[in-house]
């Protein structure tokens, strides 16, 4: 409950008693949430916090002290008084009899089902089922059903919770889904041939499937749930910036997943987003420091390059710099690159962004959306004195770079229009890259640096949020992240002391310095962010 | 003999006009006194309509037996929303055949009792809500209404007493669950016949979401006769605590099955032998389900000690529900009874919640494993506890529904299970 009213000074509340225990909780909690709050668990299905509760699935019955029968506790509201026994004899024989009804119909097929692992049924039956069930009877089969979109429906596996049909009917409001029949030939189905073609959110309807049913097709059969790592992190594909997390194994994302911040997404995310993780895991990296413009160029190691780089802008006239800056950079990045601009004289630092011709708002949470900038960082880079340049496509507008004959320098990947002749002419080009790019052919010095799975920071979403995300991948060869190296570069320049060397150092390192970061605190930020102290400006809308 | 049978026992009160057509039309329900009671409830207070209901006793024919005047008294006061009055008149539970004859023979006895009770709780609309099956009925009560709409008796004005009260009738399509009355809210509404959570009762959320009263067919039929004469003239017949006349639906191995208007707390074991002139063929009494195929079953000794008013049958071991007499003699297969049921209530299950969806169904199957002859004794405990998780687990009663004939069986009538069990043979069938 604590996160439902972070502002709310003062709020009613109720004692009860759940379990020989008193909580206070506040007025219309339900005692399923109220029992949550002090980590008891209430086995549900049908209940999902951000959907209807229609009380159906039977399971989260309890006990309360004169009510004539168990009580559903998803919409039950905690009364004061009210003593609430969650683990009672009664309560628990019924769960475990609604466990077995579960079990009557299901076809038990964990070994080859992508759920298992992470699947309630299987975790519920376990916790409180019976060790084996007395159906012998032959079971209802339904088969499998192709919904459309990225969703598989296996209907045997269906606990009909229905939360799919609600999913589509009150969050993402374009009702494509409903049960069709009645009794134990229910069955999720689609309207024709239709199905989730074309809806922009279904991929919810996987996560919160509590089994096996709704199943990803771009995850089947791909990972068991139990070898993937789950990292906190930010969706990187647009500014909305949705709280979520990196399912990895063997070094590689294998899937992208919503967290829960009622701030900024809810429990959801967009197809799109979802879909758009295998950029991560490209393969042709930069991997070693590149000494030399092409033909000349030599790889070698970190205090080496930093060296010959130090020796290169001896006689480098200062206060000539034009920076390029991606805004899938991290504003610890993008602030670090601006102290070397600093700290080379001054200049300008631009940066491109693809923008969508439009929003793909989710209509049962008008504040979420598929945004139009395609960048997690747009904000952070105009707070951190970044401006735009180029189309909407996220081509154009280098010219002036480009030709530049002072120095120039490049952090991140947004330079695939560029030709090969891109900073041929200047005095020292430097290239903080990711991937191996033609615009780089004349870079003095290509350094490898890290996506923003490889490295802990921040980004700054359109409505000013600053959240952190964690590492999640090790780095291939010598790439490191790119606040890293620019420290310890300026450290070199300036003859400073002061190399941050942890992504908290990075961040306060950044807050000390620029006025909108100010006052944030690296370790406060949280699982749910905090917004900058600049009055929020929606980057372009 | 009239209306197909008849017996010097009853007191045809509602159904006074059985059997006789003419009263069917306006004009012929004039004559026979139709409508002249409700003049007089809308001289009356609103309040003393629900106090004279109250004093009556009157309970609720759909088969719960709540007391109507308390339920209308649920409904708030001048909250400024629309109300709704809903006649309940799905009449689907196997065995019951009153509220369609009320509907055929006596219309206008119907639109009068809605509209006094329309007019008590402060309703502007009533909807009649007919079961799909209900062809000849419903375009009966159709005509009788479009009748009494011109005649200003629906509408606006009522009989000059600035009452307005609108009358629809719908036609359900065909489902058992949507006579539950908040799944019949919902088709009402267009959705899924699907019942909902309570709490929110419907005096407080109920059809479009708004303050709703619900009556079966038969309690909002006794209404003009009780607020006529008053309620101690109803208390004439019945018990104190089961007052007036019922309908009693007795079908199965009767001589003279129908139709029969009673009074409350009437000897059960009188009804069969008298009333309806015994059991066929001569054969011996074996069982009787007392009030509509999801009450428990009653063997032969509790039918010779039952009264039929809401207590008696309890103390019976069953329920009167709403009194469908399904009388069975010694040819009957009780197992293959109860798995007939017992399908009725699988096929007619919603399927929202788990133990009446999942469960009905495998009672279903292990009732006809057993009859089939490959039944084992375990099945009888599992078939006890599994019916024992769908007894108050779910949102309307459906589950329960099944749980009770299939419990009240095993107790009662072990040996026919046993015998098939052991035998692996049915017995009883003739």
């Amino acid at each position: 409950m604590s996160e439902t009213t972070p502002n709310d000074a003062v709020t009613e509340t109720v004692t009860l008693t759940i379990d020989g225990r008193e909580v206070t909780v506040p007025k219309g909690t339900t005692v399923l949430k109220a029992a949550e709050s002090m980590g008891t668990e209430v086995p549900h299905y049908c209940f999902h916090e951000g959907l209807s509760p229609p009380a159906m699935c039977r399971l989260c019955l309890v006990e309360v002290e004169g009510a004539p029968k168990l009580l559903p506790s998803c919409v039950t509201q905690a009364q004061d008084g009210q003593v609430v026994h969650t683990q009672g004899e009664k309560a628990l024989q019924m769960r475990r009899g609604v466990l077995e009804f579960y079990l009557v119909n299901h076809p038990l097929d964990c070994p080859i089902c992508d759920q298992s692992g992470e699947c309630y049924l299987q975790d519920y039956v376990h916790m409180e089922g019976r060790d084996h069930g007395r159906s012998r009877e032959p079971k209802r089969v339904f088969g499998r059903d192709d919904f459309g979109g990225d969703v598989l429906f296996y209907g045997d596996r269906c606990v009909m919770c229905t939360r799919c049909v609600r999913f589509m009917n009150e969050v993402e409001q374009d009702p494509r889904l409903t049960v069709v029949e009645r009794g134990s030939r229910s069955v999720i189905d689609t309207f024709f041939e239709e199905g989730l073609e074309g809806t922009k959110w279904s991929g919810n309807i996987v996560d919160i499937c509590p089994v096996g049913a709704l199943v990803s097709k771009d995850f089947l059969y791909k990972q068991r749930a139990w070898d993937l790592d789950h990292t906190p992190s930010i969706c990187p594909s647009c500014s909305q910036g949705c709280t979520i997390e990196l399912h990895t194994r063997d070094n590689l994302v294998q899937r992208l997943r919503p967290r829960k911040n009622l701030a900024v997404n809810g429990h959801w995310m967009c197809d799109y987003g979802r879909e758009r993780y295998e950029v991560i895991n490209r393969s042709d990296r930069v991997t070693a420091p590149l000494v030399g413009r092409a033909g000349e160029r030599t790889a070698m190691g970190w205090p080496e390059a930093l060296t010959r780089l130090v020796e290169r802008l001896d006689g480098v006239e200062r206060g000539r710099v034009k920076a390029v800056v991606s805004p899938h950079a991290s504003n610890e990045d993008i602030g670090a690159l601006a102290t070397l601009v600093d700290a080379l004289g001054g200049g300008e630092i631009v940066y491109r962004i693809e923008r969508a011709e439009e929003e793909d708002v989710l209509q049962g949470m008008p504040s979420l959306a598929r945004r139009r900038d395609l960048a997690p960082n747009r904000r952070g880079a105009e707070l951190l004195g970044a401006s735009r340049v180029g189309n909407d496509d996220g081509t154009g507008g280098l010219e002036g770079v480009a030709d530049h004959d002072g120095v120039v320098i490049v952090l991140g990947d947004e330079l695939a229009d560029q030709e090969e002749g891109f900073g041929e002419a200047a005095r020292l080009h430097l290239h903080l890259g990711i991937h191996p790019t033609p615009a780089a052919t004349h870079a003095d010095l290509v350094l490898p640096v890290t996506t923003f799975a490889e490295q802990e920071g921040t980004f700054t979403n359109l409505e000013g949020r600053v959240q952190r995300f964690r590492q999640a991948l090790h780095p291939p060869g010598a790439a490191r992240p790119p606040w890293l190296v620019i420290g310890a570069l300026v450290a070199e320049i300036t003859g400073r002391d002061t190399l941050p060397t942890t992504g908290a150092e990075a961040f306060r390192a950044l807050a000390s310095r620029v006025d909108a970061f100010a006052g944030l605190d690296y370790d406060a930020l949280g699982t749910r962010g905090a917004v900058v102290n600049e009055p929020v400006r929606p980057a372009g809308g | 003999m009239a209306y197909p049978y008849t017996s010097e026992h009853e007191v045809r009160v509602l159904s006074e006009h059985f059997g006789d057509p003419t009263a069917r039309t306006l004009e012929g329900a004039r004559a026979k006194g139709r409508y002249e009671t409700l003049r007089k409830a809308f001289e009356m207070d609103r309040d003393d309509v629900i106090e004279v209901v109250k004093a009556s006793g009157l309970r609720g024919r759909g088969g719960a037996g709540f007391p109507t005047g308390v339920k209308w008294s649920f409904m708030p006061k001048d909250d400024g929303k629309p109300h709704y009055l809903l006649c309940n008149a799905d009449e689907s539970e196997p065995g019951t055949f009153k509220d369609r004859e009320l509907i055929r023979w006596d219309p206008h006895q119907l639109i009068e009792g809605c509209l006094i009770a329309a007019y008590a709780i402060r309703a502007q609309h009533v909807y009649i809500y007919c079961r799909g099956e209900f062809f000849e009925a419903s375009a009966i009560l159709g005509r009788a209404v479009e009748e009494a709409y011109e005649a200003g008796l629906i509408g606006r004005d009522i009989l000059g007493s600035g009452v307005e009260i609108d009358l629809t009738v719908h036609i359900g399509a065909g489902a058992y669950i949507c006579g539950e009355e908040t799944g019949l809210m919902n088709s009402l509404e267009g959705r899924r016949g699907q019942p909902r959570v309570k709490p929110p009762f419907p005096a407080a959320v109920g059809a479009f979401g708004k303050p709703t009263t619900i009556n079966n067919v038969e309690t909002l039929a006794a209404v003009p006769h009780i607020v006529e004469h008053g309620a101690e003239w109803y208390r004439q017949w019945g018990t104190e605590k089961s007052p007036g006349t019922k309908l009693f639906c007795v079908s199965g191995h009767v001589k003279r099955p129908g139709n029969y208007e009673l009074p409350l707390g009437f000897p059960l074991q009188t009804l069969i032998d008298e009333v309806c002139g015994g059991i066929r063929d001569g054969n011996a009494l074996k069982a009787v389900i007392p009030g509509g195929s999801s009450v428990p079953i009653m063997n032969a000794e509790e039918v010779a000690a039952c009264s039929l008013d809401y207590e008696g049958v309890v103390a019976c071991g069953s329920m009167l529900g709403c009194a469908s007499v399904i009388v069975m003699d010694e040819t009957t297969d009780i197992v293959k009874q109860v798995r007939r049921v017992a399908y009725f209530y699988a096929h007619e299950s919603c399927g929202q919640c788990t133990p009446c969806r999942e469960g009905t169904t495998w009672v279903t199957k292990i009732l006809q494993r057993i009859e089939d002859g490959r039944g084992t004794e375990e099945d009888l405990d599992t078939l006890v506890e599994v019916t024992d998780q769908m007894t108050g687990t779910t949102i309307c009663v459906l589950s329960d529904s099944v749980a009770a004939p299939v419990q009240s069986s095993i107790t009662k009538f072990r040996d026919e299970y046993l015998a098939l069990i052991r035998r692996g043979e049915r017995v009883g069938a003739a």
